[in-house]
């Protein structure tokens, strides 16, 4: 995307149109989605013949462990965007979709957690995945305490970017960690070479309820990205107020 | 009914799960609408004292 075309789509007062127009669509979306994931999840879908009812807690799982990821994406680009462009709704973008990626994180580790204890027999192992998730969770966290670490908003932003930007690394390093090195967790069992290797009855309450968590970034996201743009605009006209009236009010205290 | 809660046996791991996923989402959903809902009212409230 060129410099220009980025600023086209981006402007902050067209968002703001768009995020309003969106918005209940969106949250009909969600609403709907996770209705009939769940209902697929919980009673529509058979029990695994290995794993028993535990499968189930795969429908919350990898969902929220596949948009943990996506919305890190999400943030680190936008922060990268941030810094090359220096365009407000970067920021916007990356400092409203963190919070809702770090609860996915922690969503995909309990859930992770609760899995391996029937499964692998312990809540928690040091292997690469695990701690290549868990490391994902700190930099979520870190981006959040960095954007409030400053009085000055913008060097906070700047610095939350660049760490959102290095850790862009660790993206790859999860998806890649079950392939590269000897671990507990297993293998990709839907996006690889070959097509997905699980059963249509399994497959269709997994597929659902991402597009639900998909539904609930984007709705929650926007959401957030609406009040940080009325947030700036608000502080921008009390600024203003306040530098058009000192003459007045030095006038009435004199 | 009961057969179906106790999930198999594994009711422990599989309802905290769901649990842990639900409280969370719901939470910050009503948090960020909070917040949004406080930054439209504060910029109506603006808007009307601007045109007083």
């Amino acid at each position: 995307m060129s410099g220009s075309a980025f600023h086209r789509f981006a402007n902050p007062g067209r968002f703001l149109r768009l995020a309003s127009k969106v918005l209940p669509w969106l949250a009909a979306a969600t609403a709907i989605s996770f209705g009939v994931g769940l209902y697929f999840a919980l009673l529509a879908s058979p029990p695994d013949y290995q794993q028993g009812e535990t499968v189930r807690i795969m429908y919350v799982h990898v969902p929220s462990a596949w948009i943990a990821m996506f919305a890190y994406g999400w943030v680190g680009l936008a922060s990268a965007a941030a810094l090359i462009w220096r365009h407000p709704l970067a920021d916007v973008a990356a400092e409203a979709a963190s919070p809702v990626g770090a609860v996915f994180t922690f969503v995909a580790l309990v859930s992770g957690s609760l899995w391996g204890r029937p499964m692998w027999g312990t809540y928690w192992a040091w292997d690469a995945r695990l701690t290549s998730f868990l490391l994902l969770f700190f930099l979520y966290l870190g981006h959040i305490a960095l954007l409030n670490a400053f009085d000055d908003k913008q060097r906070g932003r700047r610095s939350a970017a660049v760490l959102a930007v290095v850790g862009l690394i660790d993206l790859p390093i999860i998806k890649f960690a079950v392939d590269w090195w000897n671990t507990l967790h297993q293998p990709a069992s839907v996006l690889k070479m070959g097509g997905p290797s699980i059963d249509a009855s399994m497959l269709r309450p997994l597929l659902i309820m991402f597009l639900a968590c998909q539904c609930y970034f984007f709705l929650v996201t926007f959401m957030r990205m609406r009040a940080l743009l009325l947030e700036a605009r608000q502080r921008t006209l009390l600024y203003r107020r306040n530098t058009a009236r000192p003459r007045s009010t030095a006038a009435s205290g004199a | 009914m009961s057969e179906y809660f106790a999930m198999g046996g594994y009711a422990v791991f599989v309802w905290p799960s769901y649990g842990v996923a639900t409280v969370l989402l719901v939470v910050l959903f009503l948090l960020s609408a909070r917040r949004l809902q406080a930054a439209e009212r504060a910029l109506d409230e603006e808007d009307t004292t601007e045109d007083a």
